[in-house]
């Protein structure tokens, strides 16, 4: 994979008041990788991710998102990116396919309705309201909402919190997807395994600094190397292998 | 790249929320089923506590057995501080219900009583017109020793508009109808859609903030404006609501209409700032909307109401909104005859929107 960097960010500082919630980050975020943002709560991810989203203001720093200076043209990364926030809701009363044109609306752009709901196989649910679908059909058409202005990169914040290892592994599958057709993708998430199974490369947040990013393989092997065993001898196979063995790959409509 | 064009983004806001609005049960209850169904309710009643009106004219002579006779019944409400010529008008509005002239003459009979009726109220006519030959019967036959009767009544009737019940609760349903959907309304809207982070997310898309007031505004404006159309239509075809010019009238009051609107979703902006969740939205609405409920002359006039009551009446936006819809229907004012029922309006504008600026909170 080519190393180009899309996201930079040099020194990011953000204080709430007397609170320092990002204390001087730097990192970089190649395209057409799926980059994960792993740390406890409150370690400043979601921080990080919306001021890169020009959701919020930085205190300093320096950021740009696809060659656009994040201080200079906000608007612009607008354009270029999408974002799927953590526990949003959406437009109250209005059906999936009336939402898709809302932000189609938002963004400027001509698209139907229905091609954005294949891309997250959700056409059949497209009279349903937000609030009728299930915790993966939720997530799934979130990230439709992400995709509409063609973006060159998406965020997704802890989109898998919730759902049953069915739906993560689906969620996990079309993100992929996405990745694979050119989009670069930021994720934050809690499950190491899903970071794991998904991420290109990782950055550990913790207490307002980045203490380590290298692609998941490296991290474990370094650990490896200096001595680290688990306590508990790892099997082949884990519980969530015997529960999808079990019940089955098929992803349940809940 | 084709331009990004703020004007589609607001429209397509406009639009979402239209439709929002006309699939909440609650917009449609409060703005539409609510003044119909008290228009249904009160125009069926009617009037309630039947006083007579009598406008006094200045050259009464108000030691006249029949003034004094007059001045001791009940049903009798004289007005006695008004110029001839306001006398004149609230007489031909039906404001007043007739005017009295009892004068002294040197010849016989010693009192000549002169009263004028109005069309416009010719039951209450009716009502003094018993009362006063039922007391001229009285007088005349007390002054047994003189055979000439002691006083005459000289009657005419004026030409006047007949003003009904529903000249007078419409109106003020409409002004119900725009402050329940402009305060709660739009309180309830922009505090749930911060709180669900609907606004956040919009964020991220290049859409402009006032792009979002603006849609909002513009889709309670649509759907608040054709609620008023459908009141009046209702009003006027099924109950005989008054419209002087017609179509001219409808449109001075959708103006009017417009205007309220806009004041009252000020304080709709105000409340979804200090309200910090959904709950505490109703009670800080009612107290915006309950004093302008019921002092601001919706269901009876304010000025039955004692003068304190009436001072605080005097401040309320709805009782000067209220009052210019019943000129404009009813008297066929035009909008420049309002201008003091705007200006006065156009001041809670200044002052609401500026306390809105203040307490507005977009996350």
């Amino acid at each position: 994979m080519a190393e180009k960097p899309i996201i930079t960010v040099k020194n990011l500082v953000k204080n709430y008041g007397d609170f320092n919630a990002v204390k001087g980050i730097s990192f970089e975020v190649y395209e057409g990788e799926i980059f994960g943002l792993l740390g406890p709560n409150g370690a400043g991810k979601t921080t990080t991710l919306e001021i890169i989203e020009t959701l919020r203001d930085k205190t300093s720093g320096e950021i740009t998102v696809d060659g656009f200076n994040i201080e200079t043209d906000a608007n612009d990364i607008k354009q270029v990116i999408g974002v799927q926030l953590q526990s949003a809701g959406y437009y109250p009363n209005l059906n999936l396919s009336e939402l898709i044109k809302l932000f189609c609306g938002l963004y400027g752009i001509n698209k139907s309705p229905m091609e954005m709901l294949e891309k997250v196989a959700l056409t059949d649910k497209a009279k349903a309201k937000y609030k009728d679908l299930s915790g993966g059909q939720k997530q799934r058409f979130s990230i439709a909402t992400t995709l509409i202005n063609n973006p060159r990169i998406i965020f997704l914040d802890e989109p898998t919190t919730g759902l049953d290892p069915q739906a993560r592994r689906n969620l996990w599958d079309l993100i992929r997807e996405i990745r694979d057709a050119g989009t670069t993708v930021v994720i934050t998430t809690h499950y190491m395994d899903e970071a794991e199974e998904l991420c290109d490369r990782v950055a550990f947040v913790d207490g307002g600094h980045i203490i380590g990013i290298d692609t998941p393989n490296h991290f474990i092997d370094e650990l490896v190397a200096s001595g680290f065993e688990r306590k508990k001898q790892v099997k082949l196979a884990n519980l969530e292998d015997v529960f999808i063995n079990m019940t089955g790959k098929e992803w349940r409509e809940g | 790249m084709k331009k990004y064009s703020n004007f589609n983004a607001t429209l397509a806001i406009a639009r979402a929320s239209f439709r929002s609005i006309i699939r909440s049960p609650s917009a449609v209850v409060f703005s539409l089923a609510f003044p119909l169904i008290f228009i249904v309710v009160f125009a069926n009643i009617g009037g309630s506590g039947v006083t007579v009106d009598v406008g006094v004219a200045k050259t009464t002579d108000t030691l006249s057995p029949v003034y004094l006779a007059l001045k001791g019944a009940k049903v009798v409400h004289l007005i006695t501080d008004q110029s001839a010529d306001e006398m004149a008008k609230s007489l031909a509005k039906g404001n007043i219900d007739a005017i009295i002239d009892v004068q002294k003459n040197n010849a016989m009979p010693p009192y000549t009583l002169h009263v004028q009726y109005t069309e416009a109220s010719q039951q209450k006519g009716g009502i003094l017109k018993s009362l006063l030959q039922s007391i001229f019967f009285q007088i005349n036959s007390r002054g047994n020793t003189i055979p000439q009767p002691v006083a005459e009544i000289k009657e005419t009737t004026v030409k006047g508009r007949e003003y009904k019940y529903i000249d007078f609760i419409l109106p003020g349903m409409l002004g119900f109808s725009l402050l329940s959907s402009g305060v709660f309304g739009t309180a309830f809207v922009f505090l749930s859609l911060r709180l669900t982070l609907v606004i956040k997310r919009f964020f991220a898309t290049p859409v402009k903030k006032y792009s979002i007031v603006l849609g909002e505004a513009l889709a309670r404006l649509v759907f608040s404006l054709l609620g008023a159309l459908f009141i009046i239509m209702v009003g006027h075809y099924a109950f005989g609501f008054t419209l002087i010019h017609g179509i001219v009238t409808v449109i001075n009051m959708l103006v009017l209409a417009a205007l309220g609107l806009i004041i009252f979703m000020g304080f709709g902006f105000a409340i979804s700032g200090i309200a910090k969740n959904e709950s505490a939205v109703p009670p800080i609405s009612n107290i915006i909307t309950m004093p302008q409920f019921l002092l601001s002359g919706t269901f009876f006039a304010t000025t039955a109401f004692p003068n304190w009551l009436q001072a605080i009446s005097k401040v309320l936006p709805l009782t000067y909104l209220n009052d210019a819809m019943r000129k404009v229907a009813f008297e066929g004012a035009g909008l420049n005859e309002v201008t003091h029922q705007l200006l006065i309006l156009g001041v809670w504008f200044i002052l609401i929107y500026a306390v809105a600026v203040k307490t507005f909170k977009w996350e």
